[in-house]
């Protein structure tokens, strides 16, 4: 289908509506200069129409870290990186480099890999570069990237420049130490352990010192920052700016997830995650700073394909042992991969320009998705809807999802704003207490989970469910099931607006 | 003279890439400390450098058989939490 879908960017200005709904959204990647503007608007990660072709996938090699963030367990895989797909089996390097070109031989479509954990990946300096090294040279059309927590960025910069490496992801949540005292509570830093304000001064000087050597360097850099209220929420729009006049190319605020039950700092000690609406209004004040990728946690890093298959049972450990690296047909991998590359980049420039006559036709400039698009007017109002969906598809049935995705459905198209929990069954934290176990009182939750949604679109519903989220002004949607997310999302906006519904404001519609 | 790994261990390598001895070795279920090669650091670092890396408390044991990393010395969280 050949609709708009605005990609992971939020509007660099907003006249009045606080998002990306009125209709004039400049092109998501328009601000990016152009150099750079190439190299992502066919990222699978980046941009919202190549990730619906491309594939990526993560390979955990790296299990040491070198720092504690109060956010994260562990015992557990890193929690700010790679949560909801939590990759779960430790690599050797020689098993990483076997599982991914045995995945691109097959794959053709798997253009980019990273390494993310589960610990921090220059704390496992050697694992890491030596699985990109033989990558680098094995496999050289494949993208490399990495995320760190920074503290060794500085040490490792030329290193990085060195191999194939796409793009860098550094964790930035504070440039100010006493913010950061509040958030990691130590580091491993020359031989010792450091503590408080002086390890927070430490590691947020390593990472501005590796944001600028590595921009100096020519790499791309994406900063993530957790978005922590209480602590760094006033804060964060201070390094949005900073981290962008020092040439990163994308910064993505996710929210806090701190769950008792993970059993992290700020999950025992009952630190709040942030509502919606405190994540949407950060997310929109940072936009006119610099573009803000929000459509990041779909990416299933455990999962191995393409969006909607998960082919990673073909590529179990154990088929990846007794796999020999000579097994693999690399160099006739090669040509086909670029035949499937070039044919997939043909689509989507010719997808562009399409697009791109539209706009001009319909009056618009050529990159600004125009309402005509899809033939809602601008200035139509516009509408979340929860979606319980798996690997992009509207794919959970109501029930089982323990997680919506949350769209904005506007004339401008479709945003993704972010995710929602909810408490399916007692997860044995400490807000399991008696009555909070009951059926009812865990679908009471859901809805107001869901507080602010007009919709929900799941594979299947049950009646109970249905009729209390009736009430409660939710329209459950099953009609789309196993349809793309943002597909469904905008027929759904479509049929609204064809109805009529979007003539009145959502309280009065949820009342009526 | 040596330290030990005990059973809190979670397996996340850091120890064994800091030790300057190579004393530390992936075992099942957990990492073990080779008693005939741990030196305390001593004469290396003025800091053990495995109990300095490990992010999980009592994991890391004296001869005495005393956490070097007690219970909240590293998260933070209090013993029964709030
Ligand atoms: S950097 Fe990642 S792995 Fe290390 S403590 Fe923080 S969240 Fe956990
Ligand atoms: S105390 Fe030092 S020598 Fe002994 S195991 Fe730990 S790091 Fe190695
Ligand atoms: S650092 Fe601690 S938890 Fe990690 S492997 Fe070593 S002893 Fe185990």
């Amino acid at each position: 289908m050949d609709l708009p879908v605005i990609g992971n960017t939020a509007p660099a200005a907003g006249g009045g509506c606080s998002s990306g709904g009125c209709g004039a959204a400049p092109d998501a990647l328009a601000h990016l200069p152009d150099h750079i503007r190439a190299k992502v608007q066919d990222h699978p990660c980046y941009s919202e129409e190549a990730h619906h072709y491309f594939a990526r996938m993560h390979v955990a090699v790296a299990p040491a870290c070198n720092i504690q963030c109060n956010y994260c367990n562990r015992k557990y895989d890193c929690a700010n990186e790679s949560r909801p797909g939590v990759v779960s089996e430790l690599l050797s390097p020689g098993q990483a480099i076997k599982k991914v070109l045995a995945v691109a031989a097959a794959i053709p479509q798997m253009t980019v890999l990273g390494i993310a954990g589960p610990g921090d990946p220059l704390a496992n300096p050697a694992r890491t570069f030596e699985t990109f090294r033989q990558l680098s040279e094995r496999a050289p059309d494949i993208k490399l990237c990495v995320s760190t927590n920074g503290l060794n960025l500085p040490r490792y910069a030329d290193e990085i420049a060195r191999h194939n490496i796409d793009h860098v992801t550094i964790t930035i949540n504070c440039i100010d130490p006493d913010v950061g005292a509040k958030i990691y509570p130590w580091i491993f830093w020359q031989n010792r352990r450091i503590r408080g304000v002086e390890a927070a001064r430490i590691l947020v000087e390593q990472q501005q010192k590796g944001l600028e050597m590595l921009t100096a360097r020519g790499v791309l850099v994406k900063v993530n920052s957790v978005l922590i209220p209480g602590v760094n929420d006033r804060h964060l729009k201070e390094v949005s700016k900073r981290v962008k006049a020092k040439g990163a190319f994308l910064h993505n605020v996710m929210p806090l997830i701190a769950e008792a039950g993970h059993g992290t700092y700020y999950g025992l000690m009952r630190q709040p995650e942030p509502t919606t609406a405190q994540l949407r209004e950060l997310q929109d004040d940072c936009a006119g700073d610099m573009a803000m990728m929000r459509h990041c946690r779909q990416c299933r890093a455990d999962a191995v394909g393409l969006l909607g298959e998960d082919r990673g049972p073909e590529f179990t450990l154990d088929k990846i042992d007794r796999l020999a690296l000579g097994d693999i047909d690399y160099e006739t991998a090669l040509i086909r991969r670029k035949e499937v590359r070039d044919a997939i980049h043909g689509e989507l420039r010719q997808k562009r320009e399409q697009q791109q006559t539209l706009r001009r036709e319909a009056g618009g400039a050529p990159h600004a998705p125009a309402a005509a698009d899809h033939g809602i007017p601008a200035g139509t109002r516009s509408v979340l809807m929860a979606v319980a969906g798996k690997n992009g598809l509207v794919a959970e049935h109501f029930g089982h999802a323990r997680e919506f995705q949350i769209y904005e459905a506007s004339p401008g198209g479709v945003r993704f704003i972010g995710h929602r929990k909810t408490d399916l069954y007692c997860g044995g934290s400490a807000t399991c207490g008696g009555d909070d176990g009951r059926p009812e009182a865990a679908l009471d939750k859901t809805v107001a989970a869901l507080a602010g949604c007009e919709v929900v679109l799941c594979s299947k519903i049950g009646y109970e469910p249905w009729n209390k989220l009736e009430t409660h002004g939710i329209w459950p949607n099953g009609e789309h099931a196993l349809e793309p997310v943002e597909d469904a999302v905008l027929a759904v906006y479509r049929e609204l607006h064809a109805n009529g519904k979007l003539a009145l404001p959502a309280t009065e519609r949820q009342a009526a | 003279m040596a330290l030990q790994i005990t059973q809190a261990c979670v397996n996340c390598w850091a120890c064994a890439g800091v030790c300057p001895n190579g004393a530390i070795a992936r075992e099942i279920p957990h990492f073990l400390v080779d008693d005939q090669k741990c030196t305390e650091c001593l004469g290396d670092y003025a800091e053990a450098q495995c109990a300095a890396i490990c992010p999980i408390e009592c994991a890391i044991v004296d001869e005495a058989g005393d956490p070097l990393n007690p219970p909240g010395s590293l998260t933070g969280i209090p013993a029964s939490p709030v």
